[in-house]
């Protein structure tokens, strides 16, 4: 059943009637990282207004596959529940070169974790439970129909124009997160350019509907014999939604190739018959860039305007709810004074630090799907065609790789004996507790875990039993452990054992930027 | 474990002659797949990064 674009009310903002007093912050974009960002920061008790242009959900799927930590972080902000549910779990992909399957992989269903692996959802309704989600909130004004047109920044606050249907009117923030999209107005507004790789390739993007029972995997081909020496993928959504992903090579027209007389034989021979519907059509051209900085005064860049990769490692959406991650605490604890405004340049460095992370890793799909000619295109055809005759050439053909959280490289105390899942700069791992997880204790608070041993004196701690998968995720060899979480559930520092005055400190240090 | 530059090979010629009769009858294209592949194969079997790293360099470096 193809999606109901309902259009959100327009309600006339207060500030066309008389000036409104400043805001703490103003989201520019009520995409899914501009809403997840608004009520990120409503977690922390920090309020926002959300400015988007437009008053529907995102047409078409875009981004589908939302990766375990993605569904974490919903989950905080009250939609990873609906997310999973609605969703297409899914945990093998099969990679074909012509006719023959040379490499799969099965994310094994890893349990005493509350997400699954990867999950896929159409990119609109993610954005409507965020939006039900932030109509919910006291802390979240959202305002559809309000059409960032410029921006100024002066010593105290920013100043934003804004077009509505009702006529123009203006408003102050503190800070500005600029969450508008690849395109971003405001990366033009400020005259900053992208900065990175343009690859010559255009994919075809098609949503169909059809009744069929493709198992919920992801099947990607180098060179089918239905779609001549390019690559494809297909993939399940709800709905009876599949997602269909053709090659066409950068000697394509888009013009010609996006009309339908030309799409449906191609998506034919995918499927093996025309018994379908065309939901939505789009054409992608490959890009691996991102800004320089993210952080520019007191405008913040976040999501697809601070950076753009190509689709097929699932790290735009994933890539953009890290930012957010990263970002929420940080600015929260700025904006209400708990922390000076340094703390905003970690932001910085940990996100540009995992957006290159994201493009190295979106940059050699695309080198491998889409060779250049001569030793690219000779490699990567010689490892297809060893993939069939020795295993080491299996992993090594890459039809993207999915997007994991990277590690901050942090300079924090550690302990060797404990396990590498856990060490500093890695997302704390999820393992059930009681009835619950411990994902959801955390919260997202800063809090200092004691395992298998009683927290230090005068310092506020949850202490944890080990469970085996304690044991595993954050013991190995050792019988006791002191881990520090910061608010983002990223594992700060460690210890075996450590005093009130050691874990004080560096929880001093990360609220004042310095780790 | 560093790159060995020193001779290795029992029968060299023996071994040079081999790589030589792999290409036999093959057009340039053909030619260079097959290296393609070789060198995949190569890679796989010495499995060291750091080994791999200065036998690229030497690749590199040597060609004048
Ligand atoms: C065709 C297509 C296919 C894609 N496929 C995939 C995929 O398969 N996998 C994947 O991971 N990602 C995919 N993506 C990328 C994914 O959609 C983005 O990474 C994700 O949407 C980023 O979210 P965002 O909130 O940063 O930006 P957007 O979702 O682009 O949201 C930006 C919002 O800002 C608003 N806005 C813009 N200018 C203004 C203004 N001046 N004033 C007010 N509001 C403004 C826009 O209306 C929009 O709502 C695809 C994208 C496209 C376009």
């Amino acid at each position: 059943m193809a999606y109901d674009y309902a259009p959100f009310p327009y309600i006339a903002p207060p500030g066309l009637a008389a000036p409104e007093p400043r805001h703490p912050v103003i989201i520019v974009g009520a995409g899914p990282i501009g809403l997840a960002a608004a009520l990120e920061l409503a977690n922390h008790g920090v309020r926002s207004v959300v400015l988007d242009d437009n008053n529907v959900v995102s047409v078409g799927s875009r981004a589908i596959c939302w990766a375990k930590r993605s569904l974490e972080i919903l989950d905080r902000i009250g939609v990873g529940e609906a997310c999973v549910e609605k969703g297409v779990t899914w945990k093998v992909g099969r990679t074909h070169h012509r006719a023959k399957e040379v490499f799969n992989f099965d994310l094994l269903p890893d349990p005493g974790y509350k997400m699954p692996a990867f999950v896929n959802l159409q990119q609109y309704y993610v954005e409507e439970y965020l939006v039900t989600r932030c109509e919910e909130s006291d802390l979240v004004d959202l305002r559809f129909k309000n059409k960032v047109v410029s921006v100024d920044q002066g010593e105290d606050c920013a100043t934003l124009s804004i077009e509505t249907p009702d006529g123009p009117y203006t408003l102050e923030a503190e800070f500005v997160l600029a969450c508008d999209g690849a395109k971003s107005p405001i990366r033009t507004m400020l005259g900053l350019d992208f900065e990175g790789e343009l690859f010559e390739e255009r994919f075809l993007i098609a949503d169909i509907e059809m009744e069929a029972d493709f198992p919920a995997e992801r099947w990607f081909w180098f060179e089918p014999e239905f779609h001549s020496g390019q690559s494809a993928l297909l993939h399940k959504q709800p709905d009876n939604i599949y997602r269909i992903d053709l090659q066409l090579g950068w000697g394509s027209d888009p013009e010609e190739e996006a009309k339908a007389e030309n799409i449906i034989p191609r998506i034919e021979k995918v499927v093996g018959h025309s018994d379908f519907k065309l939901d939505w059509t789009s054409i992608y051209t490959f890009q691996c860039r991102r800004l320089k900085r993210f952080v520019h005064d007191r405008i913040l860049f976040v999501g697809d305007s601070a950076h753009v990769v190509s689709p097929f490692g699932a790290r735009g959406g994933n890539g953009g709810l890290q930012d957010v991650d990263a970002l929420g605490w940080r600015l929260a604890a700025v904006v209400t004074g708990r922390a000076p405004r340094a703390l905003l340049d970690r932001y910085d460095a940990e996100r540009t630090y995992g957006s290159d992370e994201n493009i190295m890793n979106s940059s050699r799909s695309t080198r491998f799907m889409s060779p250049s000619d001569g030793a690219d295109r000779w490699f990567r055809d010689a490892t297809l065609a060893l993939a069939s005759h020795a295993e080491f050439a299996r992993p090594m053909v890459n039809s993207g790789r999915l997007s994991m959280p990277c590690i901050y490289p942090i300079n924090a105390p550690d302990a060797p004996g404990l396990p590498a899942v856990s060490r500093p700069g890695s997302v704390a791992p999820d393992a059930p507790q009681g009835n619950g997880w411990l994902l959801s204790m955390l919260g997202g608070q800063m809090t200092v875990l004691a395992i298998g041993q009683p927290a230090p004196d005068g310092i506020e701690a949850i202490t944890l039993e080990p469970s085996p998968e304690i044991t595993a995720r954050y013991l190995g060899d050792e019988k006791a452990a002191i881990y520090l979480i910061r608010p983002d559930q990223v594992v700060a520092a460690r210890w075996t054992k450590a005093d009130a005055a050691t874990i004080q400190a560096q929880i001093d240090a990360i609220w004042e930027g310095r780790a | 474990m560093s790159l060995i530059t020193a001779k290795n090979i029992e029968d060299h010629d023996g071994a040079y002659a081999d790589l030589l009769a792999a290409h036999r009858g093959l057009d340039t294209e053909a030619s260079a797949a097959l290296n393609a592949r070789l060198i995949l194969i190569l890679m796989n079997h010495i499995g060291d990064r750091a080994v791999l790293r200065e036998a690229i360099d030497l690749a590199r470096t040597s060609g004048t």
